[in-house]
């Protein structure tokens, strides 16, 4: 994130203003992967006009950054019409899709409508393990088709890799192949459980020795002794921090209206089919309740050694019954970064094994800030 | 006497008011920009059909105390600079779909 937009993020968050949403214009799809966390039933979604009307409250309410995303945009016939819509009230728009059915025309058109970048998904490099995947055969060549179309037409393009147990050997494979198109590449080891609950897929997820070892790749961490360092002793300062942008400046919205902190926080906080969205993004009593916690009221992790550098995901925490509670799965990925268990792990005595011939080092104590970066990237590692 | 300048905002660019300052990123480079309350209100006049001077007279002048020569002469410069970046484009007619437009070289 460069520094003007953190500092516009700082802004919003003075002035209380949503500055990021995503809005999921269906949950169908034309994939149908093996690690997806959402239902791709169409139980109402919201008509063209609702969809029109929410981006002019939005567009009223401050969202600077519209993320339209799915299951699969493409799948909406009116998606063209949506996005003109919200090209129209100057929303700076990042698209998520397969790609699968984008061809020259559709790049064409996104291109004329301004568009910010198009991230596309892409699992492996190799067509069996990609397909396998999204269990569509063909779609790892047609979704390199259309990055190839986009990128003939300049548009910014950005491969998103979900890591997990089928493809965990691939991450190279990707990202040469992202280098090769001339793409950005965002590689993100995290599954997310359905958003009904159900956290079968989670048997997919990568285990904490792949993590261990992915974490000290210095292609994708830089110095891999900083960011595998011990954690700091939690400041008064780390205890008033705030987790993430859920809820403060960022918001999401479902297909039906539903209005979430985040896609990965399904706590509903209303229904923009019957409020106005800024109705409920300034009064929501459950947004006001995530906005009120701090590291100091969570009972676990403010007592935890990796409190202040945890990458800990409040919806993953939601998504395991408690918004207060520990995130699980981030747990584990301080525990392959540092080797040292939180205290949700050493509670759960759910120490996961790693291997024996990694020595975790000493290192000097690192400032907070310079590791909330580093551990940023141990969600979402860019390059 | 110099020509008219007519002013219009980039088509290809997402805006968004925060607070006193106005947001833009061209979508071409991903390139974040904050205008200040003066280049915000530039950018809001410029509507492809009002020259420079109208909008410099009506809305800057108007607004802050300063001499319109030197408001005239300020605005045509940030008018330029934004106009590198993509985020304006510029004219010396008035700017419509059909109407041509000073293609600007980006930085």
């Amino acid at each position: 994130m460069s520094v003007l937009m953190q500092e516009m993020g700082n802004r919003a968050l003075r002035l209380g203003v949503p500055l990021a949403v995503q809005l999921d214009l269906t949950y169908r799809c034309n994939e149908q992967c093996v690690h997806c966390y959402l239902d791709h039933h169409d139980h109402g979604e919201m008509t063209t006009v609702e969809i029109k009307h929410l981006l002019k409250e939005m567009a009223e309410a401050g969202v600077f950054i519209l993320t339209l995303s799915g299951g699969e945009i493409f799948m909406r016939k009116d998606f063209f019409e949506i996005l003109e819509c919200a090209r129209e009230l100057t929303f700076c728009i990042k698209l998520k899709t397969n790609a699968v059915l984008i061809r020259e025309a559709q790049a064409e058109r996104l291109r004329d409508l301004g568009v910010e970048s198009i991230q596309v998904s892409i699992y492996s490099d190799r067509p069996e393990v990609h397909d396998a995947i999204t269990k569509v055969p063909g779609s790892l060549r047609r979704s390199l088709s259309a990055i190839r179309f986009l990128k003939s037409l300049g548009l910014k393009v950005v491969i998103a890799n979900v890591l997990m147990t089928e493809n965990m050997h691939d991450h190279h494979g990707v990202r040469a192949l992202a280098e090769e198109l001339g793409a950005h590449y965002t590689l993100d080891p995290t599954v997310t459980p359905m958003m009904d609950g159900d956290r079968s897929v989670l048997g997919l997820k990568a285990g904490v020795s792949d993590l261990h070892t992915l974490f000290r790749d210095e292609s994708y961490v830089g110095d891999a002794e900083e960011f595998c360092a011990l954690p700091p002793t939690p400041t008064e300062d780390s205890m008033d921090s705030l987790p993430c942008s859920a809820g403060h400046t960022a918001a999401y919205v479902s297909p039906y209206g539903e209005f979430y902190p985040c896609v990965q926080f399904p706590l509903s906080c209303g229904n923009v089919r019957q409020q106005p969205f800024i109705d409920i993004w300034r009064d929501s009593p459950q947004l006001k309740e995530v906005r009120s916690i701090r590291l100091r009221d969570l009972s676990s992790c403010s007592q935890c050694s990796h409190g202040a550098t945890c990458t800990r995901c409040p919806g993953l925490a939601f998504l395991e019954g408690n918004m207060r509670g520990p995130s699980t799965a981030d747990c584990e990925k301080s525990f392959a970064r540092t080797g040292i268990p939180s205290k949700n792990l050493l509670a759960k005595k759910e120490t996961p094994s790693l291997p024996r011939l990694v020595q975790i080092q000493l290192v000097p104590a690192i400032t907070g800030s310079r590791l909330s970066t580093l551990d940023r990237a141990a969600t979402a590692v860019s390059a | 006497m110099s020509k008219a300048l007519y002013v219009a905002r980039s088509p290809r660019i997402a805006a968004r008011k925060l607070g006193e300052e106005m947001l833009v990123m061209s979508a071409q480079g991903s390139t974040l920009f904050t205008l200040n309350p003066t280049a915000t209100i530039l950018w809001q006049a410029a509507d492809g059909a009002t020259p420079l001077d109208e909008i410099v007279e009506r809305r800057i002048c108007s607004a802050f105390d300063v001499k319109r020569e030197d408001a005239l002469r300020d605005a045509e410069a940030l008018a330029g600079d934004l106009a590198k970046h993509g985020i304006l484009l510029l004219s010396e007619e008035p700017i419509g779909s059909s109407s041509p437009v000073k293609e600007q070289p980006q930085p």
